[in-house]
């Protein structure tokens, strides 16, 4: 009897000590879901700019560059997957690793080979545990990460691109690099604090339509500017246009890099407090029921004893009285 | 007086906007002075290159600004930088120690744009680089 009452107390104690672990990591997430939520407000101006100056120079300019074109013959796709650094986020992962699988068998069918590029520890290591090739891993900062991160995936990715300009079937060609025809991104989108959606995405050849992403934002502010009637203007360009496109193009495909890696981040940390939340209600709810069987062991074993020192009085007592 | 309306936005944020009478910068084709009622343009900014704004009030404000293009349209100046920095914000002596840093690895092409970017911090803070 004591024994299981010793045993309930340990695992009282050890229930008690890890729901304080989750709830420090709840708080931890908590703070820094609202920290991750206003760098990307902060990198909202920066996006909706370039964004501008993109579709003025491609109302003004002929859209032929590399990054815009449609290649003919597609055989390869990169796919870059942005997960997390650390566990402990419920089905964060899982989600965005199950929606690239998704997106690999369709790029399959398609008649493409997919190219992965891995962003988070969690990432690399479902990849390597599976035996399955990546082209490239960029871990240690899924939580918070920083433009200097971003322009390093960018690069690779753009580098990538760029190799597979003149790629024939089945082979590298003149450069002799295999490259890549298109991009393409999945990451989670932070919808809200309850909901983060994981999403596919095509970054390169460009749409026209993502050109226009944020062009809601921009008819609002010239709605809100007097006097604008929101006509293109006729620019001049500093160097030529396709000289601009040239330097613009990269840097834009950076930015929706970084931008989707603040998203990822935010939608990280908001997935962690709702898995901690429930871990430690979960502890809170065990650590009750353990305490409950605690008080009942520990009643039945003072029970045990009342009775086993009247029985022992009693018998004392009518051996007394034969005396 | 006519004024212009400047956004100065980096990738992280932004990191200053009001109204300014002028705003010089160097583009890749060279200098080039904005004052209000410019012809729309878009330009590239110059590799280590400093961005003067002139604010209502008669002030200088130096900006160094790295890997950026600027835009004027009839609403005013849009200045995007990849990383932009204020020259009251600028710390001197990092900038010297990132430049000696970057001198040693002037052959990569990361150390050839850090040292750079401390070059235009470096004259963006009214020092020699």
């Amino acid at each position: 009897m004591a024994g299981t009452l010793r045993a309930l107390r340990r695992r009282i104690r050890s229930t008690k000590s890890t729901k304080k672990i989750f709830s420090a990591q709840e708080l931890i997430a908590g703070a820094r879901i609202v920290r991750a939520q206003a760098r990307v407000e902060a990198s909202k101006p920066y996006a909706r700019e370039i964004t501008r100056v993109l579709s003025a120079l491609a109302s003004s300019a002929s859209l032929d560059h590399p990054l815009l074109t449609e290649r003919e013959n597609p055989q390869r796709a990169a796919v870059l997957v942005i997960t997390s650094d650390r566990g402990f986020a419920g089905s964060y992962n899982v989600n965005v690793l199950r929606r690239t699988e998704e997106l690999l068998s369709l790029l399959r069918q398609e008649g493409k080979e997919p190219v992965l590029y891995v962003v988070g520890r969690k990432g690399e290591t479902y990849y390597s545990f599976r035996d399955r090739a990546t082209a490239a891993t960029f871990t240690g900062f899924s939580e918070q990460p920083n433009y200097p991160d971003a322009q390093e995936v960018g690069r690779a990715l753009i580098d990538a691109f760029t190799a597979g300009a003149d790629d024939e079937a089945g082979g590298a060609g003149a450069d002799g690099i295999l490259g890549v025809d298109e991009l393409h991104i999945v990451y989670t989108e932070f919808r809200s604090l309850l909901a983060q959606v994981p999403v596919a995405k095509r970054m390169a050849p460009l749409e026209v339509e993502e050109v226009d992403e944020f062009d809601y934002e921009r008819e609002e502010r010239e709605r809100g500017t007097t006097g604008d009637d929101g006509v293109p203007a006729s620019y001049e360009f500093e160097p030529s246009a396709e000289g601009l496109l040239d330097a613009l193009l990269p840097k834009y495909i950076t930015t929706r890099i970084y931008a989707a890696m603040l998203e990822a981040a935010a939608s990280e940390s908001a997935s962690r407090r709702r898995a901690m939340k429930s871990a430690s209600d979960n502890a809170e709810e065990l650590a009750k029921n353990l305490s409950r069987q605690a008080n009942q062991a520990r009643q039945a074993e003072i029970t045990q004893e009342i009775s086993e020192i009247v029985g022992g009085a009693d018998a004392l007592v009518s051996s007394g009285s034969n005396d | 007086m006519a004024t212009l309306q400047v956004e100065l936005v980096a990738v992280e944020r932004k990191i200053w906007s009001g109204e300014a009478t002028s705003v010089i910068a160097r583009t890749t084709e060279g200098e080039l002075g904005v004052l209000p009622g410019h012809a729309p343009l878009l330009g590239q900014l110059a590799d280590g290159g400093v961005v003067t704004i002139r604010t209502e009030s008669g002030e200088d404000m130096v900006v160094a600004a790295h890997g950026g293009f600027l835009s004027v349209t009839e609403r005013g100046v849009s200045i995007l930088a990849e990383t932009a920095e204020i020259s009251s914000e600028i710390d001197v002596e990092r900038a010297r120690e990132a430049l000696r840093r970057a001198e040693g690895e002037k052959d990569t092409p990361e150390g050839l744009a850090a040292a750079r970017r401390a070059e235009s911090r470096l004259r963006a803070a009214g020092q020699s680089a």
